[in-house]
């Protein structure tokens, strides 16, 4: 499907505003942003006025929108990162873009521009592959294609409905790695858009991410919260949680995940060493998780994403819920979630 | 994070006496020269396709041994049978008789590529780095191979499965001419592959892939035995599938065994497209029969105590008989010869060379 189908009336981007002073952020992304339709979330704990510049179609959301949207007798927590999905929620468009406020776009190895909305669109609108791997990469990709020995059925792919970027100079790592490598900066381009395969269980980074609203929507939940949880990526794990169940749900549901390109570029912030204190925590949960993870099964009967939240936070009360209490209550927010969307996602 | 950062800044090792480069070949070697500089020092196997009365021309200055359809009937007698004659299949003899840990394996049509930076690729050295380095199948690292230089695990990444596991096949790419199959060749015959991706990724467990035998290395003590590349070109309803049917293989014994396969770097220059509609004659039996050898592999359950490579392929064996044999005859042929195989592998390797697995973990 070419780019020109898609309407950009079609796509929302959603930022969750950890800063207040967003004048440098837009005006990076101007070039990319200014054709869409914004949805600013303001994370409650702000206490300062956002500066945003002019040139831009967007509404803004701030706490009181949020309290009077969800209410209050809620378990869900929209501060922090976590704000953004309030923006997910308040949505009316099929495709969603999220980018964290600390990036900018990049430069691909000819010094253009990235356009990281056009990729995910595309990565959106094209299929995915995950029943079996292409080792050309992404087979719809102009000069590539299936090599000898792809199966002719599994050509026409399955849609895909998350696509996950990648972030040059402060790449993704936690705490520990980048504490230990504090130098370290990602400067590889890596021209490629690939397929996760079915069952293969990944680290779903909020940093820079698109999915389908229509077909995923309800399962992108900020349901996992850690006791010290902070407001830098390396003091998180909500994205991780969120990706891990978004993943075992588009595997359900015959839906595909794709990773690669685009690269956004990443700034500088924060002390990798101050935020290992809080992010151990997150560290050691995620270790807990993975056998869960690798083989919760979902029911036939469930055949759309809510459903199949539904059913996740059901396996997480009864097999993760003994172990922690962040996890039973991480499912108590799935539950909630699913309720708070039929009532006010779904238009 | 990657425990092996030490490792990336030290030069990789030459490994040039425990790596045995194949190459099969109708034609000449003449390639060999522009290689000469990654390959010299290395002892090579060459098995000679077709008229063995043909006298192959080596370039000076190559250690090598070479086998021609005389050689190999000699050395395997009857077992001979289970190797292809008028395919380049006939590459695995040289697995076979190999006495080094490791293989690489490269077709007479390949040439050193260049990187973006214009740079010649010493494709050897990339494999091998591949080799030495674990691989990670049990969760996806959104940043390719963690222990590249430059690379590491990503957040979220569970740290336990952060030491991976030991690489047992590494499969490189190829610029220029892709490996395309012959529908896709007819229809694309200008399309050039011209996209350099710097990455090296491990292949998830439980996903297969076409594995392409053109810019292939592996670790023989782990996976060798089960590198057989079919029965295919004269006689045989079927060619230009031995790579693909060696490569699914491998993988559902690697998933099994634990061991990982990587795919990426290094590229090489494919130069030489062969004739589509050769290519559709030999493959056109593998188009359709591999709508239902694919399921097959797939569903594939290896018993617990399958704990070496040579009990896993026996077992497959089984399983290919019992379940491919109604598609076609040519399965029936096939198991034999896969279990043939494994008689000659033992026979040409034998005490000590079949590696158990300690744990014999499933």
């Amino acid at each position: 499907m070419s780019q020109a189908n898609i309407e950009k009336s079609e796509i929302d981007i959603v930022i969750g505003a950890l800063h207040s002073d967003l004048t440098a952020f837009m005006n990076e992304w101007k070039p990319v942003f200014s054709q869409f339709h914004l949805i600013v979330v303001k994370d409650p704990d702000l206490s300062a006025e956002l500066l945003i510049p002019e040139g831009f179609n967007l509404d803004v959301y701030t706490k009181s929108d949020i309290d009077r949207v969800v209410g209050s007798a809620t378990s869900i927590l929209f501060s922090g990162y976590s704000c953004r999905y309030f923006g997910y929620l308040v949505s009316r468009k099929k495709y969603i873009i999220s980018v964290d406020d600390d990036c900018v776009p990049a430069r691909d190895n000819n010094g253009s521009l990235v356009d990281a909305v056009a990729q995910h669109i595309t990565n959106l609108t094209t299929p995915a592959t995950p029943f079996f791997f292409n080792t050309l990469y992404d087979p719809y990709c102009k000069g590539a294609d299936f090599v000898r020995g792809y199966p002719f059925s599994l050509r026409s792919g399955v849609t895909c409905a998350l696509s996950c970027g990648l972030w040059l100079n402060l790449a993704d790592y936690d705490a520990p790695t980048q504490a230990l490598k504090p130098e370290q900066r990602n400067s590889r381009y890596v021209d490629a858009v690939l397929t996760v395969p079915a069952r293969s269980l990944m680290p779903v980074s909020g940093i820079n991410i698109a999915f389908s609203r229509e077909l995923l929507g309800p399962a992108l939940i900020p349901a996992l919260r850690l006791a010290g949880e902070g407001k830098l990526r390396w003091e998180t794990v909500e994205d991780v949680w969120s990706g891990m169940c978004a993943k075992v749900i588009c595997d359900h549901l015959g839906l595909g995940v794709k990773t690669g390109l685009p690269y956004v570029w990443r700034n500088e912030r924060g002390n990798a060493i101050e935020s290992l204190r809080k992010e151990w925590e997150g560290v050691k949960l995620m270790e807990e998780v993975v056998p869960f993870f690798q083989s919760v099964r979902l029911p036939e009967s469930a055949i759309t994403a809510e459903d199949c939240v539904v059913e996740m936070a059901k396996a997480v009360k009864e097999q993760l819920g003994q172990s922690d209490p962040m996890f039973a209550r991480a499912a108590e927010v799935m539950v909630e979630w699913v309720k708070l969307w039929k009532k006010v996602g779904s238009s | 994070m990657a425990a092996v950062a030490a490792s990336s800044h030290a030069p990789t090792p030459l490994l040039k006496d425990e790596l045995d480069i194949v190459i099969p070949t109708i034609r000449n070697l003449d390639f060999l020269e522009m290689w000469r500089p990654f390959f010299e020092q290395y002892h090579l196997i060459i098995v000679q396709d077709g008229d063995p009365s043909k006298t192959i021309n080596v370039p000076e200055g190559f250690d090598y041994e070479l086998y021609n359809r005389n050689d190999i009937n000699r050395i395997l007698g009857p077992k001979a049978s289970c190797i292809s004659f008028k395919d380049s299949a006939c590459r695995c003899f040289g697995y076979m008789v190999s006495k080094k840990k490791y293989i690489y394996t490269i077709d007479d049509d390949c040439f050193v590529a260049k990187d973006p930076s214009g740079k010649q690729i010493n494709a050897l050295e990339q494999h091998i780095k591949n080799l030495l380095s674990p691989s990670t199948p049990h969760f996806f690292n959104t940043l390719y191979d963690p222990y590249r230089e430059g690379a590491d695990f990503v957040r979220g990444y569970p740290f336990s499965l952060r030491e991976g596991v030991k690489t047992a096949v590494s499969h490189g790419l190829w610029l220029n001419i892709p490996d395309y199959d012959a529908p896709t060749q007819l229809v694309k015959p200008l399309e050039r592959n011209s996209r350099y991706v710097d990455a090296v990724l491990t292949i998830p467990k439980g996903t297969l892939f076409p594995m392409c035998g053109m810019n292939l290395a592996f670790d023989r003590e782990l996976i060798g035995p089960a590198m057989y590349f079919g029965l295919m070109g004269d006689g045989q309803p079927i060619g230009r599938y031995d790579d693909m049917w060696a490569g699914w293989c491998i993988k559902v014994i690697c998933d099994h065994l634990g061991l990982g396969v990587k795919t990426g770097l290094p590229y090489i220059w494919h130069s030489k497209a062969s004739n589509p509609f050769v290519n559709l004659r030999k493959e056109y039996k593998g188009i359709y029969w591999q709508e239902e050898i694919i399921p097959f592999f797939q569903a594939v359950a290896l018993p617990k105590d399958c704990t070496s490579v040579q009990k896993c392929y026996i077992e497959l064996s089984k399983q290919v008989k019992e379940k491919l044999s109604k598609i076609d005859p040519y399965f029936d042929k096939l198991a034999d010869a896969m279990v043939t195989w494994i008689e000659a592998w033992d026979e040409q390797n034998p005490a000590g060379a079949a590696a158990e697995k300690p744990n014999g973990k499933a």
